[in-house]
């Protein structure tokens, strides 16, 4: 086909047809000279239009010879006609392929996208009919099984692998919130060396080169510094790569791994082990500072296992009884049924009194106050044994680990409610001492040759090992990376990194199981993956990723079984086996405890639940979440408790702007920690232990990208070697100035309105009809109006507060699902962000341990409601099927059906907040969705368009439609199985049973608004022999 | 034994409605002058100028609003109306005195409201223009804004007729459109004298045209005597009816502080209320800077300060009755909103409203306050700030903490905010500084009457 033939096939923001790969010969026809008018015509051409920025990276970029090349190569049917002289139509046609060049004035590629209608359609493609393939998302040392719904050829959205073990069909907000990962526009685009941009080929040439050079030292000034390795592929590589240049080494750094399990691991069992969890076997759980429902390796499938014992109220009767000791509230502490706020080092000293109080030997004093809980823990710990677990925190020591582990074994619960396996980590190894071996190198001159695959370590190395500095002496560094960071700026070669979804690759999850990562999308930036550029080094350059990864697997399997692990997205019986391992490590060696003083503040540092080590700091979706516990968004802060903050005198206030739903005033302290400095601002948190302040990570960042650069404060700043999670030694000043923080939740008191209902398991025994106690509930004949009959579904919801951990999954996932747009700190902090459901968080209790409820609020589609009444045009209307739709193209902005929402889950455009003009965002988007723009009102919708898709399969094969088969995007994510959706109309429907409980109530039912969604009130519980903690002091008061 | 004093104190004698000495020429000649005869004056331009000013800059706020969107202000979720429907029910408030003064007044057979009800019935006609702005500018989207008519669209949509603002939608534009009539009914006599006076050939243009042909024949008189009658018995209910639809906007909706029965009333008499201060607002320096303290005498000052005691006491009525309900009636939701409304963030507005609007104004029980012509200018300009703060509170504080205390939050208003209230203002003193100029403050024809009547009065 020639390219005139198809060339009126091009409309504005597609990229042509690619008939040839970027090494296509063209390149080479055209003499120099040509290149040189050719562009002269673009620049005189584009000189007359708009796009100021495009245009001059384009002017700058144009001058350099490697652009050129790739400019040619990517377009030199077009670069030959530029010079004829263009009608109107052929001009905005050649605008059109220039506006896709003017994406490559970073890409070196433009996403392959075929605009001619398919001649032969693939198999089982429907244009507009979405399509699954199965995945896997890496994050550091863990990696989750996924579904990826694809339109056309574009990614959109990111469902849970029913059949991969980490998933069980249920995802994260960090793998739901990836996908804008990939279409991010400030992603490195570009591989360049020392600024100036280069081609793949001339970075494989200098790399044949070094290479060489390596091979007479035997690799001896190589160094390759790796997060944690899952892929069995890259490992393979790399210890290939060792075997090669057997001088060479292999650094790992994780600035959020877990040191403290694999050497805990090593300090009982004497080799690394990898413990998995099976919380369904287990009925009741110590957490020793764990956030296993939140994070860490397995954290979305421990989730499902532990909540699936929890729901009472239909044919289960019993729950499991989790206790949770931590010192900052996390997601985990929230559902616990006692959650005990202690200081990080007590916790260590809680597990050694426990340890001995279960006669292992050692003995510890006890922190104060404990002595109760340590002997209800311990009688109920050994009433269940081998139906008992202890787990410990992924920022607890060695040592807190190997009690655990010794605590475990002595409970028989080791090979019952947990067993052992291989590492699931290609090369475990204490990552910290990796890293100082590194910075011992690089400082010594040793290094030739640093490879920094992935990670960002001048931004997140501890600070005493004074990373950047180091890293200056490398004669030669090379950083793979998604984007041009920190760590980038000091390096030689810079390599944009391909996305997950862009790559292939394999990983292994919490339980070893493994699943290809393949891509769902041609690279949209030319990124590599590790494996590429691992593969240059070795002694076979040229394959690709793909076939290094089938390299890896297919010996000894067949084609037809590599497909369907691509289909099923799990490598069948790959899980790594369960290993018979005993410790005989006893607590009693360990060396006496030495109890911090009790005056003394603790520095933790912890992950953020939103941008996590820092990785996620451009993705405005996680930016934008609440973080569940602090419901702080677009910034991280210095997190304490009441009493320490009062102690300090330091304080926040709502502001008039936005006030409580988000601009609240917080003062700003100096932390000054381990010789250095940063300056924070404050935030009082219910729950935190005393003393304890929390700095989480992964905010400050100076080279984020436009979205994440510049939030927060860097607590890595004063992260030191010797203190990676828990500090002490330093101080907290008063800077007298304050700053404004976005929150999207300051008043949690729910002042006596019977929001979240919630009774103890003994109660709900004794009167299980307990949400329904004092609540009015009017009847249904009082109306104006007529019912509306519902001959044939009725949609409605159930949310179960006993399962809700508040995980943020769904509200991510809604974001994904409905293209709702990101507002930026701004207008969160005006009060005016977007997000269709969100998570409240109260609490109940004393204000030093409260019990904290979590509650997802989604628009309640009432069946009286107070917006369809109100609305002048007309634009909210009950459907025939008792939805309250929007209809957005007859909205015309009046506000009032916001106004008269009880439930307040409507949200205005207040602004033009969807992004119209980036061209990589436009691929992101649902097509099913329709993108709102400002002055319109929006909602909930139940994923209508998910309810309509099935539908219509249902009627085009006449026939009902099944229970579960409509599938909501938050019930689709939800770890805990807490959000079920369906026809309440069909007694036998999930969500009918559900309705019809005892703990089934709704919000401000006394309002006759009949909501459709539901609540089960939440259940906990406690152990009867522990007195429900704090009582009386002092309730919180009102803001 | 009580006796009866001998010298019982002398009754107060009650000002006259015009003062004496006054013919149909002198009438006709004082206030023709106004817009025919006297020159503008160094005051009248920089009046004009500084509401023209306000005009501009409400220009640019709208230019901005229908750029931007709606985000320029400072509403948010929860607070999703702000100074834009704050303003419109202050306006549409003030907007009522007028009609009062014409239609009720004159059914009533009030005399005193002859030499008042011209310009306050031009002050009505440019509130409501000035509130008229707010319920189309505060949309999201200001361009379909139309959707809320009902015209036969080509895909057969209607307007949705539970919503109050459909009400809203016909009863201010009826009230405007009756205003309007009601007004140039009343000017046609005195626009055929303007005509008849004016020695400039424009002016002899524009006033015969819209004089409409009046001669002033005894067949004018009659047919226009009974239509203005007509006019005033149609435009009586609406006086009511428009701040009782406006007060539906709040009644029908669940808001707990909007959510109660006795808006209506209590509507209707805080509209008059702050309609007699924006009368008196205007009045009294009218009167002074014209020389119309003949025409506009101390008689009328008093009753309107008698009116807005009344009116006031009312409104305090129902304050009162708001704040026994959200204790008595045991909703958990109201006794909230009481509490907050007395402790919460915004309590110095409410303390403030209650200064304004209750406790200031009962200095009007006493004579020597209601015929002191600068405090009554002073008072009246504090029962509009306080009513303004009313529909302040009724709005921003009953929804900056509704049902679910998750969504609370705050508003407080932007730069934009100010500037398009300060541009109304702006427009609205424009206008009746154009007012003053082009038409006869005072209605001349009724005054001739007046005259005719104190005449027959005196011995």
């Amino acid at each position: 086909m020639r390219a005139d033939d198809h060339k009126n096939e091009h409309t504005a923001g597609q990229a042509p047809e690619h008939e040839h790969d970027a090494h296509g010969p063209h390149a080479e026809e055209l003499t120099p000279r040509e290149y040189a008018l050719d562009l002269a015509a673009i620049r005189e051409r584009l000189g007359k239009t708009t796009g100021k920025e495009y245009w001059r990276s384009l002017e700058e970029l144009s001058d350099n010879p490697h652009f050129t090349e790739l400019l040619h190569r990517e377009f030199p049917r077009q670069a030959s006609e530029w010079d004829d002289s263009v009608d109107r139509r052929d001009f905005l046609k050649l605008m059109a392929a220039s506006l896709a060049l003017a994406g490559l004035s970073g890409c070196g590629r433009a996403p392959e996208e075929t605009v001619v209608p398919y001649i032969k359609q693939p198999e089982g493609l429907i244009l507009g009919k979405p399509r699954y393939y199965a995945t896997a998302m890496p994050l550091g040392a863990d990696a989750i099984g996924l579904l990826v719904e694809s339109h056309e050829g574009r990614p959109t959205k990111i469902e849970g692998n029913p059949d991969h073990p980490a998933s069980l069909g249920a995802t994260n907000a960090f793998a739901q919130a990836s996908v804008l990962g990939l279409y991010d526009p400030d992603r490195s685009q570009v591989l360049t060396y020392l600024g100036e941009i280069r081609s793949w080929s001339g970075f494989l040439a200098e790399v044949a080169v070094t290479a060489a050079g390596l091979k007479t030292t035997a690799g001896a000034g190589l160094r390759i510094l790796t997060g944690s390795v899952i892929s069995p592929t890259l490992g393979a590589q790399l210890r290939g790569l060792l075997a090669q240049f057997p001088q060479a080494s292999w650094h790992q750094w994780e600035p959020a791994g877990s040191d403290g399990a694999r050497e805990g691991g090593k300090l009982a069992f004497g080799r690394y082990v990898n413990t998995v969890y099976r919380p369904e076997k287990a009925a009741v759980i110590l957490a020793l500072d764990s956030d296993f429902l939140g994070s860490g390796a397995g954290h979305v499938r421990y989730s499902k296992e532990f909540f699936r014992r929890r729901k009472v109220g239909g044919p289960q009767t019993e729950m499991n009884r989790l206790y949770v000791i931590e010192p900052t509230p996390s997601v985990t502490g929230a559902s616990a049924d006692h959650r005990v706020p202690m200081r990080a080092s007590d916790v260590a000293l809680f597990a050694r009194a426990l340890a001995a109080k279960l006669g292992l030997g050692g003995g510890v004093t006890l922190p104060a106050g404990s002595e109760r809980l340590l002997e209800a823990v311990a009688a109920d710990l050994q009433q269940h044994r081998g139906a008992g677990l202890v787990v410990a925190g992924d920022y607890q020591p060695a040592e807190v680990h190997a009690l655990a582990h010794a605590i475990n074994q002595a409970l028989g619960n080791t090979g019952a409610t947990l067993y052992y396996t291989d590492p699931v980590e290609s090369q475990p190894a204490s990552q910290l001492e990796s890293l100082r071996a590194l910075c011992a190198d690089l400082d010594a001159g040793r290094v030739d040759t640093l490879l920094i695959l992935g990670g960002n370590p001048v931004y997140n190395a501890p600070h005493d090992l004074d990373f950047t500095a180091k890293l200056k002496k490398a004669r030669l560094a090379v950083h793979l990376s998604a984007y041009f960071d920190e760590t980038s700026d000091y390096c030689h070669w810079h390599i944009p990194e391909a996305h997950y979804l862009e790559s292939w690759s394999d990983v292994r999850a919490f339980d070893g199981t493994a699943s290809i990562v393949q891509p769902l999308i041609a690279p949209l930036y030319q990124g590599k993956t590790a494996h590429d550029v691992v593969g240059a080094f070795s002694d076979k350059p040229g394959l690709s990723s793909y076939e290094r990864v089938r390299a890896t697997w297919l010996p000894g399997n067949t084609e037809k079984e590599w497909r369907k692990w691509l289909h099923d997205g799990v490598i069948a019986g790959s899980a790594l086996p369960a290993l018979a391992l005993s410790t005989k490590w006893s607590p009693a060696g360990l060396p006496a405890a030495k109890p911090a003083p009790a005056d003394a503040l603790e520095f933790l540092f912890r992950p953020d639940a939103g941008v996590y080590d820092g990785r996620f700091a451009n993705n405005g979706w996680l930016q934008e979440l609440p973080r569940p516990v602090t419901k702080l968004t677009w910034d991280n802060a210095a997190l304490l408790s009441p009493a320490t903050a009062e102690k300090l005198g330091v304080g926040h206030r709502a502001a008039f702007t936005g006030g409580e739903h988000g601009q609240i005033r917080s003062d700003l302290l100096d932390v000054t920690l381990s010789g250095s400095k940063v300056t924070a601002a404050a935030w009082t948190l219910p729950g935190q232990a005393d003393g304890v302040v929390t700095l989480p990570l992964g905010y400050g960042r100076k080279k984020a990208g436009s979205t994440g650069s510049n939030k927060g404060f860097n607590a890595y700043v004063v992260r030191a070697s010797s203190a990676l999670w828990s500090a002490t030694g330093g101080s907290l000043r008063k800077t007298g100035q304050d700053y404004p923080l976005a929150c999207t939740q300051y008043h949690h008191n729910m002042e006596g309105r019977e929001l979240v209902r919630s009774a103890s398991l003994e109660e709900f025994k004794s009167n299980p009809a307990f949400a329904h106690e004092g609540a009015e509930e009017p009847p249904k004949s009082l109306s104006l109006y007529k019912e509306f009959a519902y001959p044939g579904y009725a949609w409605g919801m159930a949310i179960d507060l006993a399962s809700c951990n508040g995980c943020n999954a769904c509200v991510v996932a809604c974001v994904s699902e409905n293209n709702i747009p990101v507002v930026g700190k701004d207008q969160v902090m005006a009060g005016r962000e977007m997000h269709w459901i969100r998570i409240d968080r109260y609490y109940e209790g004393a204000v030093d341990a409260p019990e904290t409820f979590f509650q997802p609020v989604p628009c309640q589609q009432c069946e009286n409601a107070p917006c369809e009444q109100v609305c002048p045009v007309g634009a909210t209307v009950h459907s025939a099927e008792g939805l309250n739709d929007m209809v957005y193209n007859r909205c015309i902005g009046t506000r009032y059906c916001s106004n008269n929402c009880p439930y307040k889950v409507r949200r205005f455009n207040f602004l033009r907040f969807q992004d119209w003009d980036t061209p990589s965002l436009k691929l992101l988007r649902n097509p099913e969705v329709t993108v709102r723009s400002r002055g319109v009102m929006e909602k909930c919708t139940y994923c209508v368009q998910r309810i309509n898709n099935v539908r219509m399969d249902a009627e085009k094969q006449n026939r009902p439609i099944r229970d579960g088969e409509v599938v909501t995007a938050c019930e689709a994510a939800c770890p805990a199985e807490a959000i079920v959706f369906g026809n309440a109309n069909d007694p036998n429907s999930r969500v009918a049973k559900l309705k019809a409980q005892q703990r089934n109530y709704a919000i401000l039912a006394e309002l006759n608004a009949r909501p459709r969604t539901t609540y089960l009130a939440a259940v906990r519980n406690p152990n009867p022999a522990i007195e429900k903690a704090g009582g009386n002091s002092g309730k919180m008061d009102k803001r | 034994m009580s006796s009866t004093p001998k010298n019982p104190p002398p009754l107060r004698r009650l000002a006259p409605v015009l003062e004496p000495g006054h013919t149909y020429a002198s009438v006709t000649d004082k206030i023709s002058a106004i817009v025919l005869t006297r020159p503008a004056g160094i005051a009248w331009f920089l009046g004009i100028s500084l509401g023209f000013g306000l005009v501009m800059i409400l220009g640019m706020a709208l230019a901005y609003l229908i750029a931007k969107g709606t985000g320029i202000w400072g509403i948010n979720i929860p607070v999703g109306w702000g100074f834009a429907i704050v303003n419109f029910v202050w306006w549409i408030g003030i907007g009522h005195a007028g009609t009062l003064i014409s239609a009720i007044l004159l059914l009533l057979n009030q005399k005193w409201r002859t030499s008042i009800n011209r310009f306050a019935e031009a002050m009505t006609l440019f509130a409501v223009a000035c509130a008229g702005i707010f319920p189309l500018i505060h949309t999201g989207r200001p361009w379909y804004a139309f959707w809320m008519f009902p015209y036969p669209s080509a895909m057969g949509i209607w307007p949705q007729f539970r919503s109050p603002l459909i009400w809203d939608v016909f009863a201010v534009s009826t009230y405007g459109t009756v205003s309007l009539l009601f007004w140039f009914v009343g000017l046609l006599p005195d626009l055929a004298t303007l005509r008849d006076r004016s020695k400039s050939r424009a002016g002899q243009m524009i006033y015969g045209i819209l004089a409409m042909g009046w001669r002033g024949s005894a067949r004018h008189w009659h047919r226009y005597q009974s239509a203005y009658l007509l006019l005033a018995g149609l435009a009586t209910p609406l006086v009511v009816s428009v701040h009782t639809v406006v007060s539906f906007d709040f009644a029908v909706a669940i808001v707990p502080g909007w959510h109660t029965t006795i808006f209506p009333p209590y509507f209707v008499a805080g509209a008059i209320y702050s309609g007699f201060a924006m009368v008196l607002t205007i009045a009294i320096p009218l009167r002074k800077f014209y020389g119309l303290e003949d025409f506009i005498t101390m008689r009328h000052l008093e009753n309107m300060a008698k009116v807005m005691l009344a009116t006031g006491l009312v409104v305090a009525y129902g304050y009162m009755m708001e704040f026994f309900m959200g204790f008595y009636g045991g909703n958990k939701y109201d006794t909230f909103l009481a509490w907050n409304r007395l402790h919460g963030p915004y309590a110095p507005f409410y303390w403030s409203l209650i200064l304004c609007n209750i406790v200031i104004p009962q200095l009007l029980w006493f004579h020597r306050i209601r015929t002191n012509v600068v405090v009554l200018f002073l008072l009246s300009l504090v029962v509009n700030v306080g009513m303004w703060l009313e529909r302040f509170v009724i709005v921003v504080l009953s929804l900056h903490r509704d049902y679910m205390p998750s969504a609370w939050g705050r508003y407080s208003p932007t730069v934009w905010d100010w500037a398009t209230y300060a541009g109304t203002i702006g427009l609205f003193v424009t206008l009746i500084f154009l007012f003053v100029r082009a038409l006869p403050v005072i209605s001349i024809a009724e005054m001739r009457e007046l005259v005719a009547h104190t005449s027959e009065e005196k011995p």
